[in-house]
């Protein structure tokens, strides 16, 4: 009776924690046909994966349950299949790529082997699954193909395990392909690249692409239709354009709203005398030079974003103004002195008035510290400050800043959300009344809507208290919103450094212009013609 | 999930840990059994001692399971007619207290010296880890045997030495756990506050190593009993008339084949002690870890709900 | 990986070298053999001459530099109480230990792998709770009560085995099966935790995906990456084995370098003492290097 490839019927599957059973999807439908591409656009904690991993039997029985429901493949139910034929559909019908390719290939094997294995698990011999992957490898573009099968996963860039990834799952040519989250730990370039071999291989094949992710870019690039997932539930269903022009559910209206890159820009502010300025910062490891010759001013109450992929060095830059890591040359003068230069006492007092807010806040808070022994740890190291009389009055004063409750003080950091606990490293840093605050990628592993809070935030704290930002980001429509000034780096080097309408409108630089050209719009027209264009760069 | 929830609120610890050992009969039972071994230690000698010492020439190798002669026979008696049950119960507290000793000691000096490894420069850690290379590469029943033969078989000198033999574990692992958290993101948070490195290694990084050191603790507190006890079954530990459970069984094997109740009940102390301990081990490791205690609370839930 | 060799064997020499030193003046403070060996009515006259042949009348530290120094001629010295040299003594007890240790622990490692496997594979499951509660017991078990009750039951209650000596391979079963237990017990424990971490692995994740059967994801994908802790465990227990079972040795009449170590110092025959220690750290030493050479092997990252 179905016609669909693939068809999801009030799919429920609960998992058993600590805290007691949650509901991890209830009652999720939808369906999927040959040759066209699904996504499910979700936040963390939204269940967008969960019903993918039911699909392929991925799930852990227990601590998870599959409640209600079915999942019709071809008509037929895989939930109740036997789990032999269930394991031959794997690979041979439906075929999945995850996010980190690095874990998801067995470290301790070739690649060629592999691929390989993908083949001779649903029967072909060794000699012809070897020269299949041969194919394979070639068609997903890695070079020198032949030695590559050899190589171990270690050996390759991130793109490339990604593509080594896909070479696998389209070994048996599936009627289904599943891909979850396949281009978040990429570089935008290389995200674009990668989404344009799913699309051709698509094409070539004629199989159904289930996308999973969470970023609107993506699905405005790839998706034919979209279903959008909150809290377990779907909140919306429809074709791509569509839902975008005209969401229905508040939950997608919010998403959408919340995507960066559309407010107005900041205007920079009058030339004064800058509170830091860089002159020739270097960093070399052995024969690697990981930091070339950086130097750049920065203004009180300016923000500085420094914009590049993974290997420009842009975190390094900001791990030398903290002394984390060791200068191997250059200058750095705060308030006129060179913060490169000084004795382990000097910095000490100069700990006050630099801080830095990570990337992730669940590994940069001390998980067996509450809020208050986090925030307060501040006065303690540096007790002149504030008296202790004034403490509580003082965390509550900051926990209302970055807008959490008062009462929340008592509590540890694993009962917060992500967004929170950003916001608890950010009242932290505010302890010690910094002067210029260090954010390394501090957005980037938040959802879009928990980002733009968070950036409201800081931006909020940069009018009000006067403080100087150093804003360091891998993806540039974040910063749009933010900065006052960019500076593009690529490889060690500082590309193109300018304010942020020079940066954004007239980039001068190939490599700018690529990053820009590369990064999704959450629009899908206005994607369709940021991919024109590139196609066009890329010819011309 | 909503942005702004919070996550619910989690039982009190106590509550959650009692929870988490109800989940785990094997662990509870150790726990018992553990308890009940302490109490026997700290009581025993003042209760038993002169019961465990009157000879009794017409008790000589009484066979166990007979209550004629009072029930600090049920487990029969020795070469000298003394009752076995009273014997192990006085001697739990000698045998603990080497054990406790030994892996308070060797745990303390393990744990400084490892936190100073992990966190001090190259050359101070190449020292110590050489020293503790040293260490572990010298037969430790050798060592034991020197230092003994020199110093005389006290039960200090018997906690100092297998405390020496196993300060390399304490080491080893405080360092290569000091060596992975150092370069957690929240260390490095604390660097840019300014912390000092002492506040660094005892507020930021100990309360992390220290779960990891407390399972280690338990299973060497076994190992350690049963080093013991070898060494008593060698003649070179505990000395007569004190006594310990390795030695009884060594006193017991002349006897194996009239008489083996005699080494058979000491060695079941033994056995039962270790086995708890390894059990409540095996427990910790995975009721101290976030990330596995689910194992031990979903089988709570799982049960309860049924009832 | 010749510079990470020489690295490790320069090392390797001064922890040796603090053995040595450890052990050299630390067995002279238990006494001097002329009391040992001589009559106690021997006159003072003949301990002398004694101590003279025996080079025990120099200062300590000439003792000392005259022992190093035969030493890098490759001389030990006699033995004082078996009047042979030293080496040929420890070389013949050390070549029994070095059987026992190898037969011990290729049986251990062989049934610790399968066993923890299987385990890991349903933890949880009836197979994971009695492997775990057998190997539980296994470690917690004293070998020389063990030993004794072995003794008791298949030698002499029923008869099936020799009490001790080491004439055929019946008197091999019961020293190697007491050996078995601890290593035994504690590897599969390490190879359960170990296994258990790489099934819930992302890589084990693809190969579902891929549609691979349970054996292969159990041995090939995850057993592979899971030897990595297992074999240093299983290095560290080859070790204490290669320090001689002394306990065992002892009870069932083994002549290995353990027992011969023990009966040595007890006997102030420092030589024998000092020989046996170089040589088991020489095979520990070697042992330690096969160990890096398979970690190298199994996993392609590692490289040195």
């Amino acid at each position: 009776m179905s016609a669909h490839l693939l068809e999801v019927r009030n799919l429920s599957v609960e998992f058993h924690t600590a805290t007691g059973t949650v509901k991890a999807v209830k009652n999720v439908s939808y369906h999927l046909d040959r040759g066209e591409t699904l996504a499910i656009l979700g936040e963390s904690g939204s269940g967008k994966s969960v019903s993918a991993s039911a699909i392929m039997n991925l799930i852990d029985m227990p601590p998870g349950k599959i409640t209600s429901g079915e999942i019709l493949f071809d008509g037929k139910d895989l939930l109740t299949m036997d789990p032999a034929a269930r394991r031959d559909v794997n690979g041979r019908r439906i075929a999945m790529i995850f996010q980190d390719p690095l874990s998801h290939l067995n470290p301790v094997y070739t690649v060629g082997w592999q691929i390989e294995e993908a083949l001779t698990a649903h029967g072909a011999t060794r000699a012809a699954a070897r020269s299949e992957a041969l194919r394979l490898v070639a068609r997903v573009g890695i070079p020198a193909p032949e030695a590559s099968l050899k190589k171990y996963p270690h050996e390759f860039s991130g793109g490339q395990r990604q593509r080594l990834m896909i070479a696998m799952a389209l070994a048996l040519k599936p009627d289904l392909l599943i891909a979850d989250e396949p281009t978040t730990a990429l570089d935008v370039t290389v995200q674009a690249e990668v989404l344009a071999l799913l699309e051709e291989l698509q094409h070539e094949t004629g199989m159904g692409v289930l996308i999973i992710t969470h970023d609107l870019g993506v699905v405005a690039e790839i998706a034919d239709r979209v279903v959008v997932m909150n809290a377990g539930e779907v909140v919306e269903t429809g074709e791509t354009g569509e839902v975008y022009r005209n969401p229905a559910h508040p939950y997608t209206k919010k998403l959408i709203g919340a995507a960066p890159g559309k407010g107005a820009m900041h205007a920079p502010l009058a030339r004064a005398e800058p509170v830091l300025s860089v002159r020739g910062a270097r960093k070399v490891y052995g024969e690697f030079t990981a930091v070339h010759e950086v130097s750049f001013d920065l203004m009180a109450g300016e923000t500085l974003a420094i914009v590049g992929e993974s290997g420009s060095g842009k975190s390094t830059v900001a791990k030398m103004l903290l002394r984390l890591e060791e200068p191997s040359g250059g200058q750095a003068f705060w308030k006129g002195r060179d913060l490169f230069a000084m004795a382990p006492a000097e910095l000490y007092a100069l700990r006050r008035d630099l801080q830095m807010v990570f990337q992730d806040p669940t590994q940069s808070l001390n998980p067996r510290m509450t809020v208050w022994q986090l925030i307060t740890e501040a006065w303690v190291i540096h007790p002149g400050i504030l008296p202790r009389d004034k403490w509580k009055a003082r965390v509550a004063e900051l926990l209302g800043q970055v807008g959490l409750k008062p009462e929340m003080a008592g509590r540890y950091p694993h009962q917060f959300s992500g967004g929170q606990r950003q916001r608890i490293a950010i009242a932290r840093a505010l302890a010690l009344e910094p002067q210029l605050i260090i954010c390394d990628e501090a957005v980037s592993a938040l959802d879009v809507s928990v980002q733009a809070q968070v950036i409201e935030l800081l931006d909020g704290l940069r009018k009000r208290l006067g403080i100087a930002f150093v804003f360091i980001a891998h993806d540039l429509p974040v910063v749009r919103d933010f900065a006052d000034h960019v500076m593009v780096m690529q490889k060690g080097r500082v590309v193109e450094l300018g304010t942020v309408r020079e940066v954004f409108e007239t980039p001068r630089e190939p490599y700018t212009q690529a990053l820009l050209a590369a990064g999704l719009d959450p629009d899908p027209e206005v994607q369709a013609a940021r991919r024109k264009a590139r196609l066009a760069l890329a010819e011309g | 999930m909503a942005v702004t929830d919070t996550i619910p609120d989690e039982p009190k610890p106590l509550v959650r840990f009692a929870r988490m050992l109800w989940a785990d009969k094997f662990a509870l039972l150790a726990v018992i059994f553990l308890l009940a071994v302490l109490v026997m230690a700290l009581i025993g000698p003042a209760w038993l001692d002169a019961v465990a010492q009157k000879q009794n020439l017409r008790g000589r190798n009484a066979p166990p399971f007979d209550l004629s002669r009072g029930w600090l026979f049920v487990l029969g008696g020795d070469a000298l007619g003394r009752p076995l049950l009273a014997r192990i119960i006085v001697a739990t507290q000698n045998t603990m207290m080497v054990a406790a000793g030994a892996v308070l000691f060797s745990a303390i000096m393990g744990t400084v010296l490892g936190l100073v490894a992990g966190y001090a420069g190259k050359r101070t850690a190449q020292v110590i880890l050489r020293l503790a290379d040293v260490i572990m590469s010298f037969p430790s029943l050798l060592l034991a045997v020197i230092v003994l033969y020199i110093l005389g078989p006290s039960i200090l000198n018997l906690v100092v030495v297998l405390a020496i033999t196993r300060i390399p574990v304490y080491l080893r692992t405080t360092r290569a756990e000091v060596m992975e958290v150092r370069e957690r993101m929240f260390v490095q948070a604390a660097k840019v506050m300014g912390a000092s490195p002492r506040r660094i290694i005892f507020r930021h990084i100990l309360p992390v190593v220290l779960p990891t050191l407390m399972t280690i603790a338990t299973l060497d507190f076994a190992f350690v009993m049963l080093a013991e006890s070898s060494l008593s079954f060698l003649g070179i530990g505990i000395q007569p008339p004190e006594i310990t459970w390795g030695l009884m069984i060594a006193q017991g094997k002349q006897y194996l084949t009239n008489a083996w109740w005699l080494s058979f009940w000491p060695g079941l102390a033994i056995i039962l002690t270790t086995l708890s301990l390894n059990l409540l081990s095996g427990w910790m490791r995975i009721a101290l870890d976030p990330v596995q205690r689910w194992r031990l609370e979903m089988r709570q839930t799982k049960k309860g709900t049924k009832a | 990986m010749s510079s990470f060799v020489r690295k490790r064997a320069f090392a390797s020499l001064i922890s040796l070298l603090l053995l040595l030193v450890a052990v050299f003046f630390l067995s002279r403070l238990t006494g001097d053999p002329a009391a040992l060996y001589l009559p106690v009515e021997a006159s003072e006259e003949m301990r002398q001459q004694f101590r003279e042949v025996h080079g025990l009348n120099d200062p300590i530290l000439v003792q000392f530099g005259n022992y190093i120094w035969d030493l890098l001629h490759l001389d030990m010295g006699e033995s004082i109480r078996k009047a042979r040299p030293a080496l040929d003594v420890v070389v013949e007890a050390f070549a029994w230990t070095l059987q026992l240790a190898l037969i011990t622990m290729a049986l251990v490692t062989g049934a610790a792998i399968v066993i923890g496997s299987l385990a890991a594979f349903r933890a949880g499951g009836f197979f994971d709770r009695v492997s775990s509660l057998v190997s539980l017991i296994g470690a917690s078990a004293p070998d020389f009560w063990v030993a004794i009750v072995g003794i008791v039951v298949f030698s002499v209650g029923l008869g099936w085995l020799p009490t001790s000596g080491t004439g055929t391979v019946w008197h091999w079963v019961l020293p190697v099966a007491i050996l078995f237990i601890r290593p035994f017990g504690l590897i599969v424990q390490v190879v359960r935790g170990s296994m258990i971490t790489a099934l819930s692995s992302a890589y084990v994740k693809t190969a579902r995906a891929k549609g691979v059967k349970s054996r292969p994801i159990i041995f090939v994908h995850a057993l592979r990456n899971a030897m990595l802790p297992v074999i240093t465990v299983i290095g560290d227990q080859a070790a204490a084995l290669l320090n001689g079972a002394v306990i065992i040795e002892t009870i069932f009449g083994f002549p290995g370098v353990g027992k011969l170590m023990i009966d040595s110092i007890l006997q102030r025959d420092f030589n024998v003492v000092l020989a046996a220690i170089l040589v088991t750290a020489l095979a520990i030493f070697l042992m330690n290097l096969l160990i890096d050479l398979a970690y190298a092997l199994l996993d392609p990252r590692i490289r040195y």
